[in-house]
């Protein structure tokens, strides 16, 4: 179902719990339209293999997720076959003649699909998510790319298996190495940074309701704050709303120092960090009131 | 209705593609590698956006064009002064202002209501509506700009602010009493950015000239001043280095006995024998071995060459995946992993300098001394194939220089190159020994700007392969 703008877009993402920016949506919109892959850049937490997830709830299509590590090669990616089946097959033939059990073992019986075969050779339209490339090399890489451009995978015994269906590919990368131009060139780009205040709030406020927007609106301000030192791992969007549950949990109403040293580590995680934040930010904030009487 | 090319320029299809072609030609010369592909995507998404909208026309055309964080920053500066000056060009050529449309001319017996366009601007700035802002802009530059104006872009528009009563952070209550919203710093820089290219505008109008266009690229020849500047061109040299170097093989399949059996490989060879695993399949080795080691010297002499060089480090880390880099100044030390797990290069320099390790009590460097550790501790990990890069200035403080022990180092290696941030010129002046190192070398190079590093591409290209 191809929606017809990108305002459109826009509001399909935020109807089902994802408010994206312009670029976002326009990209995303883009690569509906035009059919081509979208590379997901930016720091990590801010969204993008949240993105993918969204797309597939307001498309209605199904996720189909390959997470990437150093080391994931082509049977695990896109297909395998079946070796113990096969072997199977061969000792229990018996008499029949090698080009009869030939044909047998090597048909689609015996072929076990992996995420990028299942997204191509889905009957239904999918999102296929294909998460972290970063983390993989560059041979995994030029693997890709027939898939990539051509949307079609080709098996040595089988033949080609084209997608009769358009998938709508999402590549994420978290930005620790730089990606193949060949690939780069095959996708549409898109950078997704932490947010403006205001629409983080609107995220906050999205996730975690029931916050009061003045007190809502000082956790993005805090949350700022953290993010521009210089941390070993700068909070991303999803502990803001961890952060946000955590203080209607606590029941606060503002953020003093005192709730900010307790809940701290919920935003901060590592112990350098957390030592660096409480000097420079914590003594920004307010003390606590003394209980009057 | 407006475009983004401004109300008189022509948007049809025929211009837009000779614009768009031009605006990718001016990209490659400042060195962002647009193919026919990717300028076929951009007319592609093009064709799906609505062009009304500066902001979707510009992040479709970026989405298609600008394919890194690099890329981008020049795209927008670019984009700016391309889409933006051609409009203008055209009406200078054409001899058009906007008064000729029969718009009503500023101080003209009409008087603006500062108040009333104060409170417009800020609900604009509240909206983030971009197109309101830019009408605004011109509305106030009209009220107040032509009269007493000094000239002085950066002047007029503080001036025009200060007028308008526009400070970032708390406001004072409105004539009505009611509260207003503190203005967020970023949105009035917004403003003044429209504001900023109204005025340019209007003086280009009024002097019927373009201001020249300085070319971007010289921005960042020059010596670094700001290593991030230039980060960008030395990233570009680098990938050049790497596609001509040809050092970037994976390991051949096969090759060499892992120590490990596959199991899933040898179970599919043995369908060939009838299920009976004749020959053994093995996982390949890991790790990998590096192929490039760079040697770099971050004493004081060579300070502003040193962040240079930095640079050149980070570069390679990002193209090359097997490389170890070391620096050095008495002792080595090995920053291989400082450039492995940060990719911010303000990061990593300021990692170095602080946790480097390699200064001694003096502080100046003693080549001599770096080739022992080096030869006695990495040098057995060098094969043929590997690539020895030095960055240095061969000053080493009258210590003992060590040549032979150098010249071990070469030995080993499959090819060593040098170089030195120094012209030529003062190779072999007071403390420096280059001569005892140069002729180990397979190369030695003056280079402290990217046009250098280009230069030792090409040459390191032309050279023959490395021994096999």
């Amino acid at each position: 179902m191809a929606q017809g703008s990108v305002a459109e877009v826009k509001e399909a993402l935020a109807g089902v719990g994802y408010l994206a920016d312009e670029p976002a949506a326009l990209v995303s919109f883009l690569a509906q339209k035009l059919g081509k892959p979208v590379l997901v850049e930016g720091p990590a937490g801010v969204g993008k293999t949240e993105l993918a997830k969204a797309l597939s709830r307001a498309t209605g299509r199904e996720l189909v997720r390959l997470q990437c590590y150093e080391g994931l090669d082509e049977a695990k990616a896109m297909y395998e076959w079946n070796y113990r089946k096969q072997l199977l097959r061969i000792q229990a033939g018996g008499e029949a003649g090698w080009g009869d059990v030939q044909d047998d073992i090597f048909s689609s019986e015996f072929l076990l699909t992996r995420p990028l075969m299942q997204a191509i050779a889905s009957p239904e339209p999918v999102v296929l998510l294909i998460d972290e490339i970063d983390k993989t090399d560059q041979e995994f890489e030029a693997m890709l790319l027939e898939l990539l451009s051509d949307f079609q995978i080709t098996i040595p015994e089988l033949g080609r298996i084209e997608a009769t269906t358009m998938p709508i590919v999402v590549l994420t990368s978290n930005d620790s190495r730089e990606l193949t131009e060949a690939l780069k060139r095959r996708c549409l780009y898109l950078w997704l940074d932490y947010p403006e205040l205001e629409r983080e709030m609107e995220i906050v406020r999205l996730h975690a309701p029931d916050l009061p927007e003045t007190l809502a609106r000082r956790l993005v301000e805090v949350i700022r704050m953290v993010r521009d030192l210089d941390l070993k791992k700068p909070p991303s969007i999803a502990e803001s709303i961890d952060w946000a549950r955590t203080l209607l949990l606590m029941g606060a109403e503002d953020i003093d120092r005192e709730t900010f040293t307790q809940s701290m580590s919920i935003i901060v995680k590592h112990r350098t960090d957390i030592d660096l934040v409480a000097e420079r930010v914590g003594v920004k904030l307010a003390d606590p009131l003394r209980a009057e009487g | 209705m407006p475009t983004p090319f401004g109300p008189k320029a022509d948007a049809g299809p025929p211009g837009l593609a000779a614009k768009l072609l031009g605006f990718c030609e001016e990209l490659r010369s400042e060195g962002v590698a647009v193919g026919t592909s990717e300028m076929l995507d951009a007319f592609a998404a093009l064709g799906e956006v609505d062009w009304t909208r500066r902001e979707d026309f510009r992040e479709a055309l970026a989405a298609t064009i600008a394919k890194s964080q690099d890329d981008r920053r020049v795209f927008e500066l670019l984009f700016e002064r391309y889409f933006f000056r051609t409009a203008e060009a055209e009406a200078v050529q054409r001899g058009i202002t906007e008064h000729e449309e029969g718009a009503p001319p500023a101080g003209d017996g009409e008087r603006f209501d500062m108040s009333e366009l104060s409170e417009a601007i800020r609900e604009a700035m509240e909206a983030g509506d971009e197109d309101r802002m830019r009408d605004l802009a011109r509305l106030a530059i009209a009220a107040f700009g032509r009269a007493e104006g000094s000239g002085v872009v950066g002047v007029d528009v503080q001036r025009i602010r200060r007028t308008l009563g526009l400070t970032a952070g708390q406001q004072p209550p409105a004539q009505d009493g009611s509260e207003r919203p503190p203005i967020d710093r970023e949105q009035l820089t917004g403003f003044e950015r429209h504001l900023r290219r109204e005025l340019e505008r209007d003086l280009i109008e009024r002097t019927e000239t373009l201001p020249p266009s300085r070319p971007l690229a010289e921005l960042d020849r020059a010596l670094p001043t700001s290593p991030t500047q230039d980060l960008a061109a030395v990233h570009r040299a680098v990938s050049q280095m790497k596609r001509r170097l040809a050092t970037l093989g994976h390991e051949q399949r096969g090759r060499k006995k892992g120590q490990f059996v596959d199991v899933r490989r040898t179970m599919r060879a043995s369908l060939e024998t009838g299920g009976v695993p004749l020959r053994l399949k093995y996982r390949p080795k890991r790790p990998r071995r590096p192929e490039i080691y760079v040697l770099c010297d971050v004493s004081t002499s060579v300070t502003s060459a040193s962040v240079f060089f930095l640079s050149v480090l980070h570069a390679l880390h990002d193209s090359f995946r097997k490389l170890r880099s070391f620096v050095f100044i008495e002792r080595i030390s090995e920053v291989t992993d400082v450039f492995e797990h940060e990719r911010d290069f303000a990061a990593v320099a300021q990692k170095i300098s602080s946790e480097g390790g390699v200064a001694d009590v003096s502080g100046y460097t003693d080549y001599g001394r770096v080739w022992l550790e080096f030869l006695e501790e990495i040098s057995e990990d060098l094969d043929p194939r590997s690539t020895v890069i030095v960055l240095g200035d061969a000053r080493t403080n009258g210590r003992e220089p060590h040549a032979e022990v150098f010249a071990r180092i070469a030995e080993k290696a499959g090819r060593l190159f040098w170089l030195n941030p120094e012209p030529k010129l003062y190779w072999n002046y007071g403390d420096s020994v280059m001569s005892a190192y140069e002729r180990h070398c397979d190369g030695a190079f003056e280079c402290w700007t990217t046009k250098h590093l280009e230069n030792f591409v090409n040459v390191v290209a032309g050279a023959k392969p490395a021994a096999e």
